[in-house]
């Protein structure tokens, strides 16, 4: 196939996209990954995955191990770094690449970690803001009830606050029934759940409350760690809410059990 | 004040305890942003205020030897006394010395948590004298024997109920009710103002100390900073050497957002300046007025990678928006000062060895940073004391080991890869009917509080290297007929458009040793030491298959 630049028929050159999958999407919910791949790919992107990634190193550094963490940030700015793009399906991991790998390493590392910053984008930042994903053709995703938690890296550190919703309304044609406090923390925190595992249990269960009161089908979010807090909280507790990550209902993909529920 | 830092997980504990108390909190961390934000947004230049401040306080902080030696000479121009303290027993001694001086046997004190953090009404108690707090909050947990719990409100933790119960039974007034809040704060004036006219010395804090002009400045919202400043003959101002801006303007600068965030007021009731003593001319005022500059490690804090905690204006906004304070309230950090800015301080001006858990009882969430009007970053100063405590062995040894060897095991891709294939699988046949564990070995943290969710299937990996596998089988069976290959994501191909090539990419997957070159390790590969010196894109890694290398290399 040919084309010319003044071919005015030709789609736009594809974005090229690395897309850093997170641990613990790789883990837990690989569902998101090929969610995120689909959608990628719907907007018009090339998608690479590079095989050996592993973790950003947010966990080591949160608990103030940067020495274990500063290789691991090494490690991923040399994977990654070749990507026009990088696409990350977590706040949390995206404001790790973003904010504080620059923080964390010196020199020449630091410029490498700058470089590759300005290319990282959250999942649902880079397909509303940079690629533009539209539905053009294809129906509407159908989808319940939807509240949505903001989780924090992703709000304070990166600003996404309205693209989820941009993407819900555009994908899906589904406005998202807001909860209250829905920028207050819902005690995830990384290794915090589990150190102070009382006090992070309190502010799930306000979060939870705060959920189930607005009586949505589903609860979703952008950051795995803590839809994985809110989700146990909920089935400890018998509440009857769905939780799922965002890039699941863009493509609609609610066959697959939500976080925590069995087949 | 004895300190309880090192027992916050049990001090937190018994807070959560306490429903109505619980109860209370929640509304104060619903009631308190909105108040703050409704001010800020009143007042609409909140990001550009912010950043000017925090230039102010940078600055002053680069030259507070030039300012604090300016405001000295001010001061002592203005007829004022003027004390430097280097620890909190020599704030103290200077204070009674002065009182001493003076035969003074009642003081009456303003809100000041300097002097919370050099415990000096114990002090002056035990030489005898009797120290009356003289803000209603204040003087509520000095009735009852309690310390502050809020930097800006010592007595939220109070319901009026519990307030009532205190006037009771602390003031000999009779048969009363006391049935309105109206009521109690009318019986607290009464008492306090006796009070006020019997005083010898006033102590008082300060806001801001003005170099230019050598004032300070003090808001309060019941004017009784005023009354202990004018009605004793002798007043003594306690405050910390980073409480010094410039200029008059720098400090008003500073006071519209120190309110706006405090108490979401535009402004205090009172905003006063006091220069120095009664002039020949003044029909009123103290005759002699000190000035007691603390030092207490501000000094050291100043010259350690902290040093933008001094920018703090102590409003307290980080507390009324911290998750964490909300939970657990403020006698559960165990000192002086509470929530985000008390989890720094307290290491910093105790020890870290004493109050290593606080700067833990943090999620990173960033709300406080969000709202700090002097733009202190501080999750990252939290972070930052983390890794102090990590680095001088503080933490359990249990989550350092726990969290090196993680980091280890993801810096050997093939491995880490290997191992999570094995686990998640097993997690994955294990918890797939119920979808969740209720316990789990080593999770006890997490199940505590909830179920922990099971892992949805194998790895992500693992199915996607399938995939793969599945795809590079039909585009061999299907190569004759030439049909296009399945549109899939690929591996990282290497098909770079900058210079710099994605290292280390293979599609196969789990890793084969590589039989032409067993045990031999590969240098200067993905996930190197960090040395600068290996050039990513040079070593001979790239497309699946051209180039199968060793286990052992990425296991290095």
């Amino acid at each position: 196939m040919t084309s010319t630049p003044t071919d005015q028929s030709s789609p736009p050159p594809a974005l090229k996209v690395a897309l850093f999958i997170t641990c613990l999407a790789d883990l837990f919910r690989p569902s998101v990954a090929f969610a995120s791949i689909k959608l990628l790919e719907q907007a018009g992107c090339e998608v690479t995955i590079p095989l050996k990634q592993t973790c950003c190193g947010q966990p080591a550094y949160n608990t103030g191990d940067f020495e274990s963490s500063a290789p691991l940030a090494r490690q991923l700015i040399q994977q990654f770094e070749y990507a026009d793009y990088v696409v990350v399906p977590s706040g949390s991991c995206a404001g790790m690449i973003c904010h504080h790998y620059p923080r964390l390493l010196a020199g020449e590392w630091r410029e490498r970690a700058l470089q590759l910053a300005a290319k990282t984008f959250e999942l649902t930042t880079f397909l509303n803001d940079i690629a533009r994903i539209r539905r053009g053709d294809r129906p509407a995703v159908a989808l319940p009830t939807v509240t949505y938690h903001d989780s924090c890296a992703g709000l304070r550190e990166l600003g996404v606050k309205a693209q989820p919703r941009a993407l819900l309304k555009e994908l899906c044609d589904r406005e998202v029934s807001e909860l209250q406090q829905s920028e207050v923390c819902c005690g995830f925190g990384g290794t915090f759940c589990a150190k102070m595992p009382e006090i992070s249990g309190k502010m799930v269960g306000d979060k939870l409350a705060n959920a189930v009161a607005t009586k949505a089908r589903i609860l979703a979010g952008g950051d795995l760690g803590c839809l994985l807090n809110i989700a146990g909280r909920a089935k400890r507790s018998g509440e009857d809410i769905e939780v799922r990550h965002i890039a699941e209902l863009l493509v609609g993909d609610l066959d697959s059990p939500a976080i925590g529920q069995g087949k | 004040m004895k300190q309880t830092s090192h027992t916050f997980l049990d001090n937190a504990h018994t807070a959560l305890q306490d429903r109505d108390k619980a109860a209370r909190r929640d509304f104060m961390a619903l009631f308190t942003p909105l108040i703050r934000n409704a001010a800020m947004d009143d007042f609409g230049h909140f990001e550009e205020l912010r950043q000017h401040v925090k230039e102010v306080r940078q600055h002053t902080l680069d030259n507070l030897d030039h300012y604090l030696t300016r405001f000295e000479r001010e001061a002592l121009h203005n007829g004022n006394h003027v004390h430097f303290a280097t620890d909190a027993d020599q704030l103290n001694s200077i204070v009674l010395d002065i009182c001493q001086q003076h035969s003074a046997r009642r003081i009456a004190k303003g809100k000041s948590m300097v002097t919370e953090e050099t415990g000096l009404n114990d002090y002056l108690k035990r030489a005898g004298l009797r120290v009356m707090e003289t803000d209603l909050g204040e003087y509520i947990i000095q009735q009852a024997g309690e310390t502050p719990s809020h930097i800006v409100g010592p007595a939220l933790h109070k319901s009026a109920a519990e307030i009532r119960e205190l006037f009771l039974a602390k003031h000999d007034l009779g048969e009363r009710e006391l049935a309105e809040t109206s009521d109690m704060v009318g019986e607290a004036r009464k008492v306090l103002r006796e009070h006020f006219l019997k005083a010898e010395v006033g102590v008082i804090g300060a806001n801001a100390l003005i170099a230019e002009n050598g004032y300070s400045m003090l808001v309060t919202n019941e004017g009784n900073g005023d009354l202990c400043a004018n009605l004793p003959n002798v007043l003594i101002v306690c405050t910390t050497i980073d409480r010094v801006v410039p200029r008059a303007r720098d400090a008003t600068a500073m006071l519209r957002l120190l309110v706006r965030s405090a108490t979401g007021q535009p402004q205090t009731c009172y905003t006063s300046f006091y220069s120095g003593p009664r002039r020949e001319q003044d029909s009123d005022g103290p005759l002699e007025t000190h000035f007691v500059l603390l030092d207490n490690r501000r000094t050291e804090i100043l010259a350690s990678d902290y040093r933008e905690m001094l920018q703090c204006i102590r409003c307290g906004a980080c507390l009324n928006h911290c998750p964490i304070y909300a939970a657990t309230g403020g006698h559960a950090y165990g000192w002086v000062y509470p929530g985000p800015m008390g989890s720094i301080l307290t290491p910093l001006l105790t020890s870290l060895e004493q109050s290593n858990a606080l700067p833990n009882a943090c999620t990173s969430c960033g709300r406080c940073a969000e709202v700090c009007p002097a733009d202190i970053p501080l999750p990252d100063l939290l972070r930052d004391l983390r890794h102090d405590e990590n680095r001088q062995k503080l933490s359990s040894s249990r989550w350092r080991l726990g969290m090196r060897l993680h980091a280890w095991l993801a810096r050997h891709p093939g491995l880490y890869h290997a191992c999570t294939g094995i686990g998640i699988a097993a997690l994955h046949l294990l918890g797939q009917r119920k979808g969740s564990f209720t316990q789990l070995p080593m999770a006890s943290g997490w199940t505590s509080e909830r179920d922990f969710p099971a892992p949805q299937g194998k790895t992500f990996m693992h199915q996607y290297a399938a995939l793969q596998r599945a795809d590079k089988a039909r585009e061999d069976k299907s190569a004759a007929v030439a049909k296009p290959p399945r549109r899939r994501a690929r591996p990282g191909s290497g098909k770079a458009s900058g210079e710099r090539q994605e290292p280390g990419l293979r599609a196969d997957w789990p890793l084969k040793p590589d039989p032409r070159r067993p045990g031999k390790t590969r240098p200067g590969t993905a996930g190197g030491k960090g040395t600068g010196k290996g050039k990513p894109g040079a070593h001979p890694g790239g497309p699946r298959g051209k180039k199968p290398r060793s286990r052992q290399s990425d296991d290095r």
